[in-house]
Protein backbone atom coordinates (compact mmCIF):
# COMPACT_ATOMS: atom_id res chain seq x y z
CA UNK A 1 0.00 0.00 0.00
CA UNK A 2 1.57 3.24 -1.15
CA UNK A 3 1.20 6.32 0.98
CA UNK A 4 -0.77 7.85 -1.24
CA UNK A 5 -3.95 5.24 -0.33
CA UNK A 6 -6.19 7.63 1.71
CA UNK A 7 -6.39 9.34 -1.88
CA UNK A 8 -8.43 6.47 -3.10
CA UNK A 9 -10.23 5.26 -0.30
CA UNK A 10 -11.09 7.94 1.63
CA UNK A 11 -9.24 6.49 4.90
CA UNK A 12 -6.36 7.34 6.54
CA UNK A 13 -3.96 4.30 8.40
CA UNK A 14 -2.48 5.46 11.67
CA UNK A 15 1.23 4.30 9.71
CA UNK A 16 -0.04 7.02 7.13
CA UNK A 17 -0.80 9.47 9.84
CA UNK A 18 2.27 8.37 12.33
CA UNK A 19 4.82 8.98 9.05
CA UNK A 20 3.34 12.60 8.82
CA UNK A 21 4.38 12.81 12.20
CA UNK A 22 0.44 13.13 13.65
CA UNK A 23 0.43 10.56 16.08
CA UNK A 24 1.86 11.51 19.71
CA UNK A 25 4.26 9.45 21.18
CA UNK A 26 3.12 6.82 22.89
CA UNK A 27 4.18 8.03 26.57
CA UNK A 28 2.31 11.33 25.73
CA UNK A 29 -0.54 8.99 24.55
CA UNK A 30 -1.01 7.44 28.43
CA UNK A 31 -0.67 10.83 30.06
CA UNK A 32 -3.62 11.80 29.63
CA UNK A 33 -6.11 13.74 26.78
CA UNK A 34 -4.27 14.33 23.22
CA UNK A 35 -5.17 15.18 20.08
CA UNK A 36 -5.16 13.32 16.91
CA UNK A 37 -4.88 15.81 13.82
CA UNK A 38 -6.13 13.75 10.80
CA UNK A 39 -5.44 15.97 8.13
CA UNK A 40 -2.39 14.71 5.55
CA UNK A 41 -2.66 17.25 2.62
CA UNK A 42 -1.66 21.06 2.28
CA UNK A 43 -5.07 22.46 2.22
CA UNK A 44 -4.16 26.29 3.00
CA UNK A 45 -6.32 26.55 5.88
CA UNK A 46 -4.81 27.75 9.64
CA UNK A 47 -7.82 28.09 11.90
CA UNK A 48 -6.89 25.73 14.45
CA UNK A 49 -3.76 27.75 15.10
CA UNK A 50 -5.91 30.04 16.15
CA UNK A 51 -8.50 27.83 17.89
CA UNK A 52 -5.82 26.18 20.35
CA UNK A 53 -6.17 28.18 23.99
CA UNK A 54 -2.62 26.83 24.59
CA UNK A 55 -0.97 27.57 21.82
CA UNK A 56 -0.31 24.01 21.09
CA UNK A 57 -0.38 23.93 16.89
CA UNK A 58 2.02 25.52 14.31
CA UNK A 59 1.28 26.37 10.71
CA UNK A 60 4.49 27.65 9.40
CA UNK A 61 3.01 29.06 5.99
CA UNK A 62 -0.59 28.49 5.54
CA UNK A 63 0.01 25.42 2.92
CA UNK A 64 2.06 23.11 5.64
CA UNK A 65 0.69 20.46 7.53
CA UNK A 66 -0.14 21.49 11.54
CA UNK A 67 2.46 20.50 14.16
CA UNK A 68 1.90 19.89 17.38
CA UNK A 69 3.58 20.24 20.46
CA UNK A 70 2.55 17.09 22.88
CA UNK A 71 3.49 18.66 25.73
CA UNK A 72 1.03 22.09 25.22
CA UNK A 73 -1.93 19.86 24.05
CA UNK A 74 -4.08 18.99 26.73
CA UNK A 75 -6.68 17.33 25.01
CA UNK A 76 -9.39 20.43 25.80
CA UNK A 77 -11.18 19.73 22.34
CA UNK A 78 -11.45 23.06 21.05
CA UNK A 79 -9.97 22.40 17.70
CA UNK A 80 -12.03 19.84 17.24
CA UNK A 81 -14.62 22.32 17.55
CA UNK A 82 -13.24 24.55 14.71
CA UNK A 83 -11.36 22.44 12.47
CA UNK A 84 -13.64 23.03 8.96
CA UNK A 85 -12.29 19.38 7.83
CA UNK A 86 -13.96 17.96 11.01
CA UNK A 87 -10.24 16.21 10.86
CA UNK A 88 -9.66 16.49 14.67
CA UNK A 89 -9.44 13.76 17.39
CA UNK A 90 -8.91 13.86 21.14
CA UNK A 91 -7.54 10.71 22.46
CA UNK A 92 -7.26 9.56 25.49
CA UNK A 93 -6.06 6.18 27.42
CA UNK A 94 -4.99 7.13 30.75
CA UNK A 95 -7.30 5.44 32.65
CA UNK A 96 -7.37 1.62 32.98
CA UNK A 97 -9.09 -0.53 30.06
CA UNK A 98 -11.33 2.90 28.89
CA UNK A 99 -10.76 5.23 26.29
CA UNK A 100 -12.22 8.28 25.82
CA UNK A 101 -12.63 9.62 22.13
CA UNK A 102 -13.80 13.37 21.61
CA UNK A 103 -15.20 13.82 17.89
CA UNK A 104 -17.07 16.45 15.99
CA UNK A 105 -20.59 16.30 15.36
CA UNK A 106 -23.41 17.62 13.25
CA UNK A 107 -26.15 15.85 13.05
CA UNK A 108 -29.37 15.35 14.83
CA UNK A 109 -30.55 14.67 17.57
CA UNK A 110 -27.95 15.42 19.57
CA UNK A 111 -27.43 12.92 22.20
CA UNK A 112 -27.43 13.54 25.91
CA UNK A 113 -24.98 13.03 28.64
CA UNK A 114 -25.10 9.62 29.84
CA UNK A 115 -26.37 8.28 26.18
CA UNK A 116 -25.80 5.31 24.77
CA UNK A 117 -24.85 5.94 20.96
CA UNK A 118 -22.94 3.77 18.64
CA UNK A 119 -19.52 3.99 17.34
CA UNK A 120 -18.39 4.45 13.82
CA UNK A 121 -15.13 3.64 12.71
CA UNK A 122 -13.27 5.21 9.59
CA UNK A 123 -15.64 3.26 7.34
CA UNK A 124 -18.60 3.41 9.07
CA UNK A 125 -18.55 -0.03 10.74
CA UNK A 126 -20.36 0.15 13.49
CA UNK A 127 -18.06 -0.97 16.54
CA UNK A 128 -20.31 -1.30 19.31
CA UNK A 129 -21.91 1.17 21.79
CA UNK A 130 -20.49 3.92 23.63
CA UNK A 131 -21.38 7.04 26.51
CA UNK A 132 -21.64 9.83 26.06
CA UNK A 133 -19.64 11.58 29.07
CA UNK A 134 -18.54 15.27 27.99
CA UNK A 135 -20.53 17.55 24.98
CA UNK A 136 -20.39 21.33 24.04
CA UNK A 137 -20.83 22.89 20.73
CA UNK A 138 -19.41 26.02 19.09
CA UNK A 139 -21.28 27.26 15.65
CA UNK A 140 -23.20 24.15 15.53
CA UNK A 141 -20.21 21.47 15.74
CA UNK A 142 -21.05 19.67 18.97
CA UNK A 143 -18.28 17.81 19.81
CA UNK A 144 -18.44 14.65 21.69
CA UNK A 145 -16.79 12.20 24.30
CA UNK A 146 -17.58 8.73 24.52
CA UNK A 147 -16.36 6.47 26.86
CA UNK A 148 -15.26 3.18 24.94
CA UNK A 149 -13.05 0.03 25.63
CA UNK A 150 -9.65 0.43 25.04
CA UNK A 151 -9.04 -0.92 21.72
CA UNK A 152 -10.84 1.17 19.74
CA UNK A 153 -8.64 4.34 20.67
CA UNK A 154 -7.76 4.46 17.44
CA UNK A 155 -10.80 3.17 15.61
CA UNK A 156 -13.70 5.35 16.55
CA UNK A 157 -14.14 8.65 14.54
CA UNK A 158 -17.55 9.21 14.41
CA UNK A 159 -20.91 8.58 16.52
CA UNK A 160 -24.60 8.33 15.36
CA UNK A 161 -27.54 8.09 17.64
CA UNK A 162 -30.19 5.34 16.21
CA UNK A 163 -33.30 7.00 15.63
CA UNK B 1 -31.12 25.41 -10.08
CA UNK B 2 -28.72 27.42 -9.43
CA UNK B 3 -29.92 30.34 -11.47
CA UNK B 4 -28.24 29.22 -14.86
CA UNK B 5 -30.07 27.11 -16.49
CA UNK B 6 -33.92 26.71 -17.98
CA UNK B 7 -34.98 23.49 -16.55
CA UNK B 8 -36.92 25.37 -14.60
CA UNK B 9 -39.21 27.91 -16.72
CA UNK B 10 -42.97 28.02 -15.56
CA UNK B 11 -45.27 30.71 -15.90
CA UNK B 12 -45.37 32.98 -13.11
CA UNK B 13 -48.55 36.00 -12.51
CA UNK B 14 -49.17 35.47 -16.19
CA UNK B 15 -45.34 36.13 -17.07
CA UNK B 16 -43.56 33.30 -18.79
CA UNK B 17 -39.92 31.68 -18.68
CA UNK B 18 -39.97 32.72 -15.15
CA UNK B 19 -36.59 30.58 -13.49
CA UNK B 20 -39.02 29.60 -10.44
CA UNK B 21 -35.75 28.44 -8.62
CA UNK B 22 -34.89 31.90 -7.72
CA UNK B 23 -38.70 33.63 -7.98
CA UNK B 24 -39.71 34.13 -3.83
CA UNK B 25 -43.31 32.60 -3.20
CA UNK B 26 -45.56 35.49 -2.16
CA UNK B 27 -49.19 35.97 -1.43
CA UNK B 28 -51.10 34.89 -4.10
CA UNK B 29 -49.03 34.44 -6.67
CA UNK B 30 -49.79 32.13 -9.50
CA UNK B 31 -47.39 29.19 -11.05
CA UNK B 32 -48.53 27.29 -13.80
CA UNK B 33 -46.98 24.69 -15.90
CA UNK B 34 -45.88 26.26 -19.65
CA UNK B 35 -47.07 23.69 -22.48
CA UNK B 36 -45.49 25.06 -26.13
CA UNK B 37 -44.33 28.22 -26.69
CA UNK B 38 -45.71 31.07 -24.53
CA UNK B 39 -47.75 33.93 -25.62
CA UNK B 40 -45.81 37.37 -25.49
CA UNK B 41 -46.79 38.90 -22.55
CA UNK B 42 -48.25 42.22 -22.46
CA UNK B 43 -46.67 45.43 -21.42
CA UNK B 44 -47.29 45.79 -17.63
CA UNK B 45 -45.92 47.94 -15.51
CA UNK B 46 -47.13 46.58 -11.82
CA UNK B 47 -45.57 49.88 -10.07
CA UNK B 48 -45.63 53.20 -10.37
CA UNK B 49 -42.17 53.72 -11.36
CA UNK B 50 -41.09 54.77 -14.75
CA UNK B 51 -40.52 51.46 -16.93
CA UNK B 52 -36.72 52.88 -17.95
CA UNK B 53 -34.39 54.00 -15.85
CA UNK B 54 -30.62 55.80 -17.23
CA UNK B 55 -28.26 56.19 -14.40
CA UNK B 56 -24.46 56.64 -14.10
CA UNK B 57 -22.06 54.48 -11.79
CA UNK B 58 -18.38 54.47 -11.13
CA UNK B 59 -18.58 50.73 -10.82
CA UNK B 60 -20.99 48.17 -11.96
CA UNK B 61 -20.65 44.69 -10.21
CA UNK B 62 -22.36 42.41 -12.79
CA UNK B 63 -23.43 39.10 -10.17
CA UNK B 64 -22.85 39.51 -6.40
CA UNK B 65 -21.12 35.98 -5.38
CA UNK B 66 -18.40 36.20 -3.24
CA UNK B 67 -16.32 37.68 -5.93
CA UNK B 68 -18.57 40.55 -6.92
CA UNK B 69 -19.39 41.85 -2.95
CA UNK B 70 -15.82 41.91 -2.04
CA UNK B 71 -15.01 44.24 -5.16
CA UNK B 72 -18.19 45.98 -3.92
CA UNK B 73 -17.13 46.55 -0.42
CA UNK B 74 -13.74 47.29 -1.64
CA UNK B 75 -14.67 50.45 -4.13
CA UNK B 76 -17.37 51.63 -1.65
CA UNK B 77 -13.87 51.76 0.67
CA UNK B 78 -12.18 54.15 -1.62
CA UNK B 79 -15.34 56.30 -2.25
CA UNK B 80 -16.53 54.99 -5.74
CA UNK B 81 -20.66 55.18 -6.29
CA UNK B 82 -20.97 50.94 -6.84
CA UNK B 83 -23.97 49.07 -8.64
CA UNK B 84 -23.97 45.75 -7.67
CA UNK B 85 -26.77 44.11 -10.35
CA UNK B 86 -27.83 39.98 -8.65
CA UNK B 87 -30.29 37.61 -10.81
CA UNK B 88 -31.04 36.03 -7.14
CA UNK B 89 -33.50 37.62 -4.78
CA UNK B 90 -30.61 37.24 -1.95
CA UNK B 91 -27.13 38.87 -2.34
CA UNK B 92 -24.23 36.16 -1.56
CA UNK B 93 -24.43 33.69 -4.85
CA UNK B 94 -23.35 30.20 -4.19
CA UNK B 95 -22.30 31.12 -0.41
CA UNK B 96 -26.06 30.73 0.32
CA UNK B 97 -26.50 26.97 0.09
CA UNK B 98 -22.92 26.25 1.59
CA UNK B 99 -23.59 25.13 4.94
CA UNK B 100 -20.19 23.51 5.74
CA UNK B 101 -17.28 25.38 7.31
CA UNK B 102 -14.79 27.14 5.23
CA UNK B 103 -11.10 26.52 4.92
CA UNK B 104 -8.65 29.48 4.94
CA UNK B 105 -7.43 31.94 7.60
CA UNK B 106 -9.34 34.10 10.29
CA UNK B 107 -8.69 37.20 8.28
CA UNK B 108 -10.17 35.13 5.30
CA UNK B 109 -13.76 34.66 7.02
CA UNK B 110 -12.19 30.94 7.09
CA UNK B 111 -13.62 28.95 10.20
CA UNK B 112 -17.50 30.78 8.93
CA UNK B 113 -19.87 28.45 7.33
CA UNK B 114 -20.42 29.65 3.75
CA UNK B 115 -24.43 31.02 4.33
CA UNK B 116 -22.29 32.79 7.52
CA UNK B 117 -19.93 34.37 5.23
CA UNK B 118 -22.89 35.82 2.60
CA UNK B 119 -24.76 37.49 5.59
CA UNK B 120 -21.79 38.72 7.29
CA UNK B 121 -20.74 40.74 3.11
CA UNK B 122 -24.31 41.41 2.64
CA UNK B 123 -25.20 43.33 5.68
CA UNK B 124 -21.70 45.35 5.54
CA UNK B 125 -23.32 46.24 1.66
CA UNK B 126 -26.47 47.29 3.36
CA UNK B 127 -24.35 49.48 5.74
CA UNK B 128 -22.94 51.48 2.74
CA UNK B 129 -24.97 54.57 1.01
CA UNK B 130 -22.62 54.57 -1.97
CA UNK B 131 -23.60 51.15 -2.84
CA UNK B 132 -26.88 50.45 -4.96
CA UNK B 133 -28.27 46.90 -5.15
CA UNK B 134 -30.43 45.72 -7.93
CA UNK B 135 -32.03 42.16 -7.36
CA UNK B 136 -33.67 39.95 -9.62
CA UNK B 137 -32.07 41.75 -12.47
CA UNK B 138 -29.96 41.02 -15.06
CA UNK B 139 -27.33 42.23 -17.38
CA UNK B 140 -27.96 41.89 -21.02
CA UNK B 141 -25.19 43.54 -22.54
CA UNK B 142 -22.27 45.45 -23.14
CA UNK B 143 -22.74 48.62 -25.70
CA UNK B 144 -20.25 51.19 -26.88
CA UNK B 145 -19.06 53.84 -24.85
CA UNK B 146 -19.78 52.12 -21.63
CA UNK B 147 -23.62 51.48 -21.75
CA UNK B 148 -24.61 48.30 -20.15
CA UNK B 149 -28.53 47.42 -20.21
CA UNK B 150 -30.07 45.76 -17.71
CA UNK B 151 -33.55 44.28 -17.26
CA UNK B 152 -35.75 43.35 -14.00
CA UNK B 153 -39.30 42.35 -13.88
CA UNK B 154 -40.69 45.28 -14.56
CA UNK B 155 -37.80 47.93 -15.61
CA UNK B 156 -35.53 47.94 -18.30
CA UNK B 157 -31.74 50.28 -17.08
CA UNK B 158 -29.76 51.90 -19.19
CA UNK B 159 -26.34 52.38 -17.16
CA UNK B 160 -23.08 54.12 -18.07
CA UNK B 161 -20.21 52.83 -15.90
CA UNK B 162 -16.79 54.00 -15.88
CA UNK B 163 -15.57 50.36 -14.80
CA UNK B 164 -17.38 46.97 -14.93
CA UNK B 165 -16.30 44.16 -12.73
CA UNK B 166 -18.25 40.74 -14.17
CA UNK B 167 -18.18 38.47 -11.55
CA UNK B 168 -20.99 35.75 -13.28
CA UNK B 169 -19.92 32.75 -11.75
CA UNK B 170 -20.21 29.03 -13.42
CA UNK B 171 -22.71 26.98 -14.52
CA UNK B 172 -22.69 22.55 -13.77
CA UNK B 173 -21.73 20.78 -16.15
CA UNK B 174 -24.20 17.77 -17.42
CA UNK B 175 -23.28 14.42 -18.75
CA UNK B 176 -24.93 12.20 -21.37
CA UNK B 177 -26.60 9.18 -20.74
CA UNK B 178 -30.00 7.30 -20.93
CA UNK B 179 -32.23 8.38 -19.16
CA UNK B 180 -30.43 12.32 -17.88
CA UNK B 181 -33.66 13.59 -18.46
CA UNK B 182 -35.86 11.87 -16.08
CA UNK B 183 -37.23 13.88 -12.78
CA UNK B 184 -35.24 12.89 -9.88
CA UNK B 185 -32.15 14.14 -12.00
CA UNK B 186 -30.00 17.67 -11.22
CA UNK B 187 -26.79 18.95 -10.64
CA UNK B 188 -25.69 18.95 -7.34
CA UNK B 189 -25.82 22.69 -6.61
CA UNK B 190 -29.56 22.15 -7.81
CA UNK B 191 -29.90 19.57 -4.87
CA UNK B 192 -28.36 22.32 -2.66
CA UNK B 193 -30.55 25.35 -3.16
CA UNK B 194 -33.52 23.10 -2.87
CA UNK B 195 -32.41 21.51 0.25
CA UNK B 196 -30.28 24.28 1.77
CA UNK B 197 -31.75 27.35 0.72
CA UNK B 198 -35.08 26.38 0.62
CA UNK B 199 -35.70 23.30 3.15
CA UNK B 200 -37.00 20.65 1.31
CA UNK B 201 -35.46 17.16 1.02
CA UNK B 202 -34.81 16.17 -2.98
CA UNK B 203 -34.65 12.87 -2.47
CA UNK B 204 -34.36 9.38 0.18
CA UNK B 205 -31.87 7.22 -1.46
CA UNK B 206 -29.19 9.17 -3.99
CA UNK B 207 -26.34 8.17 -6.11
CA UNK B 208 -23.92 11.33 -6.74
CA UNK B 209 -21.83 10.86 -9.35
CA UNK B 210 -18.34 12.82 -9.42
CA UNK B 211 -16.16 12.90 -6.24
CA UNK B 212 -14.59 16.38 -6.25
CA UNK B 213 -15.42 18.51 -3.33
CA UNK B 214 -19.19 19.83 -4.32
CA UNK B 215 -19.81 15.77 -4.95
CA UNK B 216 -18.59 15.15 -1.33
CA UNK B 217 -20.02 18.24 0.36
CA UNK B 218 -23.61 17.72 -1.05
CA UNK B 219 -23.31 13.68 0.34
CA UNK B 220 -22.50 15.10 3.64
CA UNK B 221 -25.13 17.55 3.71
CA UNK B 222 -27.59 15.04 2.21
CA UNK B 223 -27.17 12.69 5.16
CA UNK B 224 -27.18 15.37 7.61
CA UNK B 225 -31.22 16.29 6.06
CA UNK B 226 -31.33 12.52 6.48
CA UNK B 227 -31.38 11.16 2.87
CA UNK B 228 -29.32 8.10 2.35
CA UNK B 229 -26.77 7.88 0.34
CA UNK B 230 -26.43 4.77 -1.68
CA UNK B 231 -22.62 5.84 -3.32
CA UNK B 232 -20.22 8.43 -4.87
CA UNK B 233 -19.06 7.04 -8.22
CA UNK B 234 -15.69 8.86 -9.04
CA UNK B 235 -14.37 7.23 -12.96
CA UNK B 236 -10.82 8.16 -11.74
CA UNK B 237 -8.33 5.54 -9.71
CA UNK B 238 -8.49 8.50 -7.11
CA UNK B 239 -10.87 10.88 -5.28
CA UNK B 240 -11.29 13.97 -6.62
CA UNK B 241 -12.29 16.22 -3.92
CA UNK B 242 -10.16 16.80 -0.23
CA UNK B 243 -9.46 13.76 1.74
CA UNK B 244 -11.15 15.33 4.80
CA UNK B 245 -14.21 15.88 2.60
CA UNK B 246 -13.97 12.25 1.81
CA UNK B 247 -13.57 11.21 5.50
CA UNK B 248 -16.47 12.87 6.53
CA UNK B 249 -18.67 10.71 4.35
CA UNK B 250 -17.03 7.41 4.60
CA UNK B 251 -17.34 7.93 8.70
CA UNK B 252 -21.19 7.58 7.87
CA UNK B 253 -20.69 4.13 5.25
CA UNK B 254 -21.43 6.19 2.52
CA UNK B 255 -18.97 4.14 -0.18
CA UNK B 256 -16.83 6.06 -2.71
CA UNK B 257 -16.19 3.93 -5.91
CA UNK B 258 -13.74 4.92 -7.95
CA UNK B 259 -12.75 3.65 -11.62
CA UNK B 260 -16.87 3.96 -11.96
CA UNK B 261 -19.61 6.08 -13.83
CA UNK B 262 -23.25 5.71 -14.26
CA UNK B 263 -24.16 3.70 -17.38
CA UNK B 264 -28.02 4.96 -17.35
CA UNK B 265 -30.94 6.24 -15.18
CA UNK B 266 -34.50 4.07 -15.32
CA UNK B 267 -37.96 4.99 -13.72
CA UNK B 268 -41.46 5.67 -14.40
CA UNK B 269 -41.98 9.23 -14.77
CA UNK B 270 -39.20 9.44 -12.59
CA UNK B 271 -35.61 8.16 -11.33
CA UNK B 272 -36.16 4.71 -9.63
CA UNK B 273 -32.99 3.31 -9.98
CA UNK B 274 -29.30 3.50 -12.17
CA UNK B 275 -27.13 1.25 -13.48
CA UNK B 276 -23.83 1.62 -12.65
CA UNK B 277 -20.55 0.53 -14.39
CA UNK B 278 -16.54 -0.20 -13.78
CA UNK B 279 -14.21 1.07 -16.08
CA UNK B 280 -10.89 0.51 -17.64
CA UNK B 281 -7.90 2.34 -18.04
CA UNK B 282 -8.74 3.73 -20.44
CA UNK B 283 -12.47 5.02 -19.13
CA UNK B 284 -14.56 2.43 -21.38
CA UNK B 285 -16.98 0.43 -19.59
CA UNK B 286 -15.95 -2.93 -18.46
CA UNK B 287 -18.67 -5.15 -19.94
CA UNK B 288 -20.41 -7.48 -17.49
CA UNK B 289 -19.31 -5.24 -14.13
CA UNK B 290 -22.98 -3.53 -14.42
CA UNK B 291 -24.53 -3.37 -11.11
CA UNK B 292 -28.17 -2.01 -10.53
CA UNK B 293 -28.78 0.49 -7.42
CA UNK B 294 -32.02 1.92 -6.23
CA UNK B 295 -32.41 4.95 -5.53
CA UNK B 296 -34.96 8.33 -6.40
CA UNK B 297 -32.09 11.01 -6.62
CA UNK B 298 -29.35 11.10 -9.12
CA UNK B 299 -26.85 14.29 -8.60
CA UNK B 300 -24.56 15.18 -10.93
CA UNK B 301 -21.15 16.35 -9.33
CA UNK B 302 -18.78 16.40 -12.42
CA UNK B 303 -17.57 20.33 -12.68
CA UNK B 304 -18.38 23.61 -13.48
CA UNK B 305 -18.01 25.86 -16.42
CA UNK B 306 -17.18 29.43 -16.30
CA UNK B 307 -20.57 31.93 -17.19
CA UNK B 308 -18.76 34.26 -19.41
CA UNK B 309 -21.16 35.01 -22.19
CA UNK B 310 -21.20 39.01 -20.91
CA UNK B 311 -17.58 38.64 -22.48
CA UNK B 312 -17.82 36.65 -25.47
CA UNK B 313 -20.95 38.91 -26.56
CA UNK B 314 -19.28 41.99 -25.94
CA UNK B 315 -15.97 40.75 -27.75
CA UNK B 316 -13.09 40.54 -25.08
CA UNK B 317 -10.89 38.05 -26.26
CA UNK B 318 -11.27 34.69 -24.60
CA UNK B 319 -9.21 31.57 -23.90
CA UNK B 320 -10.26 27.90 -23.89
CA UNK B 321 -8.18 26.63 -20.87
CA UNK B 322 -9.04 22.98 -19.77
CA UNK B 323 -8.22 23.50 -16.07
CA UNK B 324 -10.34 26.45 -15.75
CA UNK B 325 -13.80 24.65 -17.19
CA UNK B 326 -13.44 25.90 -20.56
CA UNK B 327 -13.89 29.23 -21.82
CA UNK B 328 -12.17 32.28 -19.99
CA UNK B 329 -11.83 35.81 -20.98
CA UNK B 330 -7.68 36.97 -21.38
CA UNK B 331 -6.66 38.93 -18.13
CA UNK B 332 -3.85 41.10 -16.81
CA UNK B 333 -2.53 39.77 -13.34
CA UNK B 334 -4.55 43.38 -12.46
CA UNK B 335 -7.79 41.28 -13.58
CA UNK B 336 -8.97 44.00 -16.25
CA UNK B 337 -9.82 41.83 -19.78
CA UNK B 338 -8.92 43.13 -23.44
CA UNK B 339 -11.95 45.42 -22.75
CA UNK B 340 -10.30 48.53 -20.73
CA UNK B 341 -12.06 49.06 -17.75
CA UNK B 342 -13.51 45.64 -17.96
CA UNK B 343 -12.71 42.88 -15.20
CA UNK B 344 -13.23 39.74 -14.72
CA UNK B 345 -13.11 37.95 -10.49
CA UNK B 346 -14.98 34.69 -9.17
CA UNK B 347 -15.49 31.80 -11.04
CA UNK B 348 -16.11 33.99 -14.34
CA UNK B 349 -12.21 33.82 -14.50
CA UNK B 350 -11.92 29.86 -14.09
CA UNK B 351 -13.37 27.54 -11.94
CA UNK B 352 -11.36 27.94 -8.32
CA UNK B 353 -13.22 28.71 -5.32
CA UNK B 354 -14.81 30.92 -3.01
CA UNK B 355 -11.68 32.33 -1.26
CA UNK B 356 -9.80 33.23 -4.34
CA UNK B 357 -13.16 34.63 -5.54
CA UNK B 358 -12.88 37.17 -2.89
CA UNK B 359 -9.57 37.89 -3.19
CA UNK B 360 -9.53 38.37 -6.93
CA UNK B 361 -12.90 40.51 -6.26
CA UNK B 362 -10.48 42.99 -3.98
CA UNK B 363 -7.75 43.01 -6.60
CA UNK B 364 -10.00 44.13 -9.50
CA UNK B 365 -12.04 46.30 -7.71
CA UNK B 366 -8.72 47.88 -6.58
CA UNK B 367 -7.31 48.42 -10.03
CA UNK B 368 -10.74 49.88 -11.26
CA UNK B 369 -10.37 52.29 -8.26
CA UNK B 370 -6.28 53.01 -9.14
CA UNK B 371 -8.02 53.56 -13.28
CA UNK B 372 -10.51 56.01 -11.90
CA UNK B 373 -8.92 57.73 -8.74
CA UNK B 374 -5.06 58.20 -9.88
CA UNK B 375 -2.50 56.30 -7.87
CA UNK B 376 -3.33 56.19 -4.13
CA UNK B 377 -0.97 54.35 -2.43
CA UNK B 378 -2.80 52.76 0.21
CA UNK B 379 -4.91 51.09 -3.00
CA UNK B 380 -1.24 50.59 -4.64
CA UNK B 381 0.31 48.47 -1.71
CA UNK B 382 -2.64 46.72 -0.67
CA UNK B 383 -2.86 45.33 -4.47
CA UNK B 384 0.24 44.44 -4.65
CA UNK B 385 0.26 42.56 -0.86
CA UNK B 386 -3.31 40.40 -1.95
CA UNK B 387 -1.29 39.51 -5.58
CA UNK B 388 1.46 38.40 -3.64
CA UNK B 389 -0.61 36.43 -1.08
CA UNK B 390 -2.77 35.31 -3.66
CA UNK B 391 0.30 33.77 -5.90
CA UNK B 392 3.08 33.11 -3.79
CA UNK B 393 1.12 31.41 -0.93
CA UNK B 394 -2.62 30.44 -1.02
CA UNK B 395 -2.83 29.38 -4.90
CA UNK B 396 0.87 27.16 -3.92
CA UNK B 397 -1.24 24.81 -1.95
CA UNK B 398 -0.46 21.33 -4.26
CA UNK B 399 -4.10 21.06 -4.15
CA UNK B 400 -4.65 24.42 -5.98
CA UNK B 401 -1.89 23.37 -8.44
CA UNK B 402 -4.20 22.61 -11.55
CA UNK B 403 -6.32 26.00 -10.54
CA UNK B 404 -3.07 27.78 -10.65
CA UNK B 405 -2.03 26.61 -13.63
CA UNK B 406 -5.03 27.34 -15.35
CA UNK B 407 -4.85 30.88 -14.07
CA UNK B 408 -1.30 31.44 -15.12
CA UNK B 409 -2.10 30.66 -18.15
CA UNK B 410 -4.90 33.20 -19.20
CA UNK B 411 -3.14 35.76 -17.66
CA UNK B 412 -0.96 38.01 -19.87
CA UNK B 413 1.13 41.11 -19.03
CA UNK B 414 -0.18 44.77 -19.51
CA UNK B 415 1.83 45.14 -22.06
CA UNK B 416 0.97 42.19 -23.81
CA UNK B 417 -2.35 43.00 -23.66
CA UNK B 418 -2.18 46.52 -25.07
CA UNK B 419 -0.88 44.47 -27.77
CA UNK B 420 -3.24 42.46 -28.46
CA UNK B 421 -5.91 45.23 -28.06
CA UNK B 422 -4.04 47.43 -31.12
CA UNK B 423 -3.97 43.68 -33.14
CA UNK B 424 -7.53 42.78 -32.36
CA UNK B 425 -9.02 46.40 -32.78
CA UNK B 426 -11.83 47.03 -35.25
Amino acid sequence: MSIQSFRSTGMISIEELRKLKLIPPEERLKKGPVVIVECPEKIPCNICVDACPQNAITIKNINELPEIDWNKCTGCGTCVAYCPGLAIFVVDISKPNKAYVTVPHEFLPVPKLGDEVTVLSRDGTKLGKGKVVKIFERNRTWVITVEVPREFAMEVRAIWVEK
Amino acid sequence: MIGKCSSCFMKVNGIPNVRTCIEPVRDGIRVERQRGLPEIPPIANETNEAFEETFETDLLVIGGGPAGLTAALTAAEYGLNVTIVNEHFKLGGQLVKQTHKFFGSKELFGGLRGFQIAEHLSNKIVEKSNIKVLLQTVAYGIFRDNWIGLASMNKLYRVKARNVIISTGAAEQYLAFPGNDLPGVMGAGGAQTIMNEYGILPGKEVLVVGSGNVGLIVSYQLLQAGAKVKAILEIMPEIGGWFVHAAKVRRYGVPILTRHTIKDVWGDERVEGATIVRVNEEFQPIPGSERKVSCDLVLLAIGLTPDTRLFAQAGAIMTWIPELGGLVPLRTPYLETSIENVFVAGDSSGIEEATTAMIEGEIAALTAVLKTEGSIRDALERREKLLKFLWDEYRQSPLLARARAGKLKATVSEDEMRKLRTKFSR
